[in-house]
C-alpha cells in the first residue's frame, strides 16, 4: 500500500527540483543533520548510533576468533552486513537480505576494505590457522532513506571506536582496533535531470538513479557504485566526485558523541 | 480558562471508565459488569455511551468521513484506494461521477492518483467503501500533500474551522484537510512551502495553548480569517 | 542452566546479608526506564532499558493481511518476530532467526493473542517486532513489557497491558528478576507475564528445577513485580500524551 506513490507527490519534488528546490528546504548539495553517538552498546566492541535526518541507525562491531581467507593466510577478516529489517519501514519483510540490503552491505563494506581503514594485519594471531574476524552490523530502526550514508558513517565510527577483546579471547590485553583511514560515503539520487544529495525517503521513491561514493582524506576514491535503473553522464558524476569530496570533509569533521 | 483547562486524564488499556447508566461505546469494553477503555486515549461520554477518543494509531474510517484517497489498484469494475487506514477502500464504477464502461478504470483514474472522496457505511467487519458522486468530490491535481497524525485532524481545522481558515488565508493556498490526515493544498510553490512549515508545526506541537498565535506569527498575519462554510476545506 | 549448582562451591551470587552481586536484594528489579513512541515509521513504539538490557518494540498494524490467501476472515492476524541483533552479546549471534528466537517469538505472541481484541479487525495483521538491541538476561520479559507498551502506542484495541518478569533460584535462594551472572549459573528460570485485570498468566516457562513450594513462592514474586511493572507502563503511556490530551477533546466535543 505505501509503496505506491502518488502522483501529486512526484509532480511536486519535480516541480521543486526545477526551481532548485527540495521538499525540505535543503538545496542540492545539503546534507540532512547528522548525529554520531558510540559506545551504546555495552557487549559490542564497538557501536555507533547515527541519525541523518528522521533515519535512524544502529552499528555494532562485534570481533570473534576464526581462520583467515585462504589467499590472505597473515590477516584478519572483515565482514559487513546490514539487514533491512521490518522495524524500521512499513515496506520491509523478514527474512534473508534481498538484493537491496546485500547491495548496502556490500557497498558499505568496499569503502572501508578499499581504504585499508583496518590494518588486518594486525588482527592475525596465527597465521593460516587463527585471525580475529571483524563483523560489522548494520540495524537500520527507523527508515526515511540513504542507509549508504547513515550506516556507513555508523560503521567507521563503531570501527574507530572498537577495542579488540583479546582477553575475553585468552591472547593478552585487549587493544584499540587498528584503524588508519576515515572513509566517507556520499550518496546522490537522480530525479528528472536533477542531481541532489543525501535523498530524503521520498526522493528516494521518486528517484531514477542512484551514485554512492566513499572517498578518503587525501580526497582519493575508494569505491563508488551506482545503483537502481536510470544512468548518470559524465559530467554528473565528476560533479559528485567533487561534492563527496567536499561534503567528506564536513562529515569526517563531525564531532562523535 | 475554567471548563476549557479541566484535567484531561488519558486512559489506557484496562482502565475503568464506566459510570452508571453508561454503555460501552467505541474503544471500550464490557466485563462483570463495568466498562474499561480498550484502547489508549480519552475518555468521552455521548449519550449514555462512554467512549474513548484514540488518541494515537491508524485512521479508522467513519461513515460519512472526507478522506483523502490514493488509487493503489485497478480492477474492471473498480477501483482499490488507499486512504490510511487498516484495510484500503474499494470504490465501485457505480460511486463515481463519470459513466465508466467495463474494463475501462484506467482511462478515468489510475494507480498514483489522488482523489477527494467519502466514506459510505461500514459494516461490522470493517468492510468500507468510498465514493466520489458527492458535490464537490473529486480527482485532485498539482498541488502538494502532506500527511499528519489523523488524531490531529480536529487541531488542523480548529474550532469552528478557525486554524484552517487562518491558514488558507495567510498563504493564500486552496486547502483540504482528510479526516484520514491527508491534506492537500494548491497555491504558489512559496506559499505552499509556508504552509506545509505551518502545518508540521501544528502536527508536532505538544499542546494548543498559544499555538494560533505562535502560526500566526509564523506566516506573518495579523488578519482576522473569514468564517468558514464548509469545514473542511477548499 | 546449570543443574550440579547452587552449592557452595560455585561462584557467590549473594552474600549473608542477602546482597547479590549488583546489590539487590532478592526481591528487587532491576532499574528500568519506558519511553513511548520513539520511532517514527512504527504505528506504535516502545523502547526499555531494564537493568543492562535495552530493547526496542515497534507495531505495525492492523494492516491488511498478504497474501490474501492467507487472511483469516474472523479476525487480524497477530506475528512477533523477537530478533536479537549480532551485537547484542557477548559472544556475536548469528544473524537471523534462530530456534531460540522462534520460540520465544511464538510464546510472546500467544501472551498478546489473549488480550487483543483481534475479532475487530478481520483480515488484517498485527506486526509486533521487537529487537534485543543489549541484552544482559530477561530480554523476552523486557520484550513484552515493550511490546504492550508499543501495541498501546499504536491503538490496538486491547483488554489489557500485559507486564512481564522473571524470577528464579540461585545459590539455593529464590530471587526475583535474574541478571546474566545468575541466569548463567542459576538453578531455575520461571519469566512469566500476566493480565493484570484478571490475574491471568499468559506467559509462562520453566527453565531448571524447583519444588512444588518454591515454584509456587517464585510465581507469587514474578506476579507482585509484574504488578510495579504494570504502573511504569501506564506511566510511560500517559508521559508520551499527557499534553496532547486537552486539545484533541475540546476540538472532538466541538465537532459533536
Amino acid at each position: 500500500m505505501s509503496d505506491v506513490v502518488s502522483h501529486i507527490m512526484k509532480d511536486q519534488i519535480y516541480k521543486l527540483a526545477a526551481r532548485g528546490m527540495r521538499e525540505d528546504g535543503r538545496p542540492f548539495d545539503k546534507m540532512r543533520p547528522m548525529s554520531i553517538e558510540t559506545n551504546i552498546i555495552g557487549p559490542a566492541e564497538g557501536s555507533a548510533r547515527v541519525r541523518l535526518g528522521d533515519t535512524d541507525v544502529f552499528v555494532g562491531v562485534k570481533v570473534e576468533l576464526g581462520t583467515p581467507f585462504q589467499d590472505r593466510p597473515t590477516e584478519g577478516v572483515l565482514m559487513t552486513g546490514a539487514e533491512l529489517r521490518p522495524i524500521a519501514h512499513a515496506d520491509f519483510e523478514t527474512g534473508p537480505p534481498q538484493p537491496p540490503a546485500v547491495e548496502i552491505s556490500r557497498v558499505i563494506d568496499r569503502g572501508i576494505r578499499e581504504s585499508q581503514m583496518i590494518d588486518l594485519s594486525k588482527l592475525c594471531i596465527t597465521p593460516k590457522e587463527k585471525v580475529y574476524m571483524v563483523f560489522v552490523d548494520i540495524e537500520p530502526l527507523d527508515y526515511f532513506g540513504n542507509i549508504f550514508d547513515a550506516g556507513s558513517a555508523g560503521a567507521v565510527a563503531a570501527l574507530k571506536t572498537a577495542k579488540v577483546p583479546a582477553k575475553r579471547h585468552g591472547f593478552g590485553e585487549d587493544f584499540p582496533m587498528p584503524v588508519r583511514a576515515h572513509p566517507v560515503s556520499v550518496t546522490f539520487a537522480k530525479i528528472g535531470k536533477h542531481v541532489m544529495v543525501d535523498p530524503t525517503l521520498r526522493e528516494e521513491l521518486v528517484s531514477d538513479a542512484r551514485l554512492t561514493i566513499v572517498t578518503d582524506e587525501k580526497g582519493d576514491v575508494r569505491a563508488m557504485q551506482k545503483g537502481l535503473s536510470g544512468s548518470f553522464s559524465y559530467a554528473e558524476i565528476k560533479e559528485c566526485l567533487l561534492l563527496a569530496t567536499k561534503l567528506g570533509k564536513d562529515i569526517r569533521a563531525i564531532k562523535i558523541g | 480558562m475554567t471548563e476549557e483547562k479541566k484535567q484531561r486524564v488519558v486512559v489506557i488499556p484496562g482502565d475503568e471508565i464506566g459510570a452508571p447508566g453508561l454503555k460501552s461505546g467505541s474503544g471500550s469494553y464490557r466485563r462483570d459488569g463495568k466498562v474499561f477503555a480498550a484502547q489508549l486515549g480519552i475518555r468521552n461520554v455521548r449519550g449514555d455511551f462512554v467512549n474513548v477518543i484514540p488518541l494515537g494509531g491508524r485512521y479508522i474510517p467513519r461513515g460519512g468521513d472526507s478522506v483523502i484517497g490514493i488509487v493503489v489498484e485497478m480492477g474492471p469494475s473498480n477501483w482499490l484506494v488507499d486512504i490510511n487506514s487498516p484495510y484500503p477502500a474499494p470504490m465501485h464504477v457505480s460511486e463515481v461521477p463519470w459513466k465508466v464502461e467495463f474494463g475501462d478504470t484506467a482511462r478515468y483514474l489510475t494507480i498514483g492518483d489522488a482523489i477527494l472522496a467519502k466514506v459510505l457505511a461500514v459494516d461490522e467487519i470493517k468492510h468500507v467503501q468510498v465514493t466520489m458522486k458527492e458535490h464537490g468530490l473529486r480527482k485532485l491535481d498539482g498541488g502538494q500533500l502532506v500527511e499528519i497524525s489523523h488524531s490531529k485532524v480536529p487541531r488542523m481545522i480548529g474550532k469552528g474551522g478557525s486554524m484552517i481558515a487562518l491558514l488558507k488565508d495567510a498563504t493564500k493556498c486552496r486547502m483540504f484537510v482528510g479526516q484520514n490526515g491527508r491534506i492537500w493544498l494548491d497555491g504558489e510553490q512559496d506559499s505552499m512551502m509556508r504552509a506545509t512549515q505551518a502545518i508540521k508545526r501544528i502536527d508536532e506541537a505538544s499542546q494548543q495553548f498559544g499555538l494560533t498565535e505562535e502560526i500566526k506569527k509564523m506566516l506573518n498575519y495579523s488578519g482576522t480569517p473569514q468564517p468558514q462554510g464548509d469545514k473542511d476545506g477548499e | 542452566m546449570n543443574e550440579m549448582g547452587g552449592g557452595s562451591t560455585d561462584i557467590k551470587l549473594i552474600d549473608e546479608k542477602g546482597i547479590r552481586l549488583d546489590g539487590r536484594r532478592v526481591d528487587q528489579l532491576r532499574p528500568i526506564k519506558i519511553e513511548a513512541g520513539v520511532l517514527k515509521n512504527a504505528d506504535g513504539s516502545a523502547y526499555v532499558e531494564w537493568g543492562k538490557n535495552k530493547v526496542l518494540a515497534a507495531v505495525y498494524g492492523p494492516r491488511e493481511d498478504h497474501p490474501r490467501h492467507i487472511q483469516d476472515p474472523t479476525r487480524a492476524v497477530v506475528e512477533v518476530i523477537y530478533n536479537m541483533c549480532s551485537f547484542s552479546v557477548e559472544e556475536r549471534v548469528r544473524p537471523g532467526p534462530g530456534r531460540r528466537s522462534v520460540e520465544i517469538s511464538k510464546v510472546i505472541a500467544d501472551a498478546f493473542r489473549n488480550v487483543i481484541f483481534t475479532e475487530q479487525f478481520p483480515r488484517a495483521k498485527i506486526d509486533v517486532y521487537i529487537e534485543i538491541l543489549q541484552a544482559n538476561a530477561g530480554t523476552r520479559c523486557a520484550g513484552v513489557v515493550a511490546a504492550s507498551v508499543a501495541l498501546a502506542d499504536a491503538g490496538v484495541p486491547m483488554m489489557d497491558l500485559v507486564p512481564a518478569c522473571a524470577a528464579g533460584k540461585a545459590n539455593n535462594q529464590l530471587i526475583l528478576d535474574l541478571a546474566k551472572e545468575e541466569d548463567n549459573v542459576g538453578q531455575a528460570d520461571l519469566p512469566t507475564a500476566i493480565v493484570p485485570k484478571t490475574g491471568e498468566i499468559v506467559l509462562l516457562q520453566l527453565d531448571g528445577h524447583l519444588t512444588p513450594d518454591e515454584f509456587d513462592r517464585c510465581l507469587q514474586m514474578s506476579m507482585n513485580a509484574c504488578m510495579q511493572i504494570y504502573e511504569l507502563q501506564k506511566d510511560a503511556l500517559r508521559r508520551r500524551y499527557a499534553t496532547s490530551a486537552n486539545d484533541v477533546v475540546e476540538t472532538e466535543e466541538a465537532k459533536q
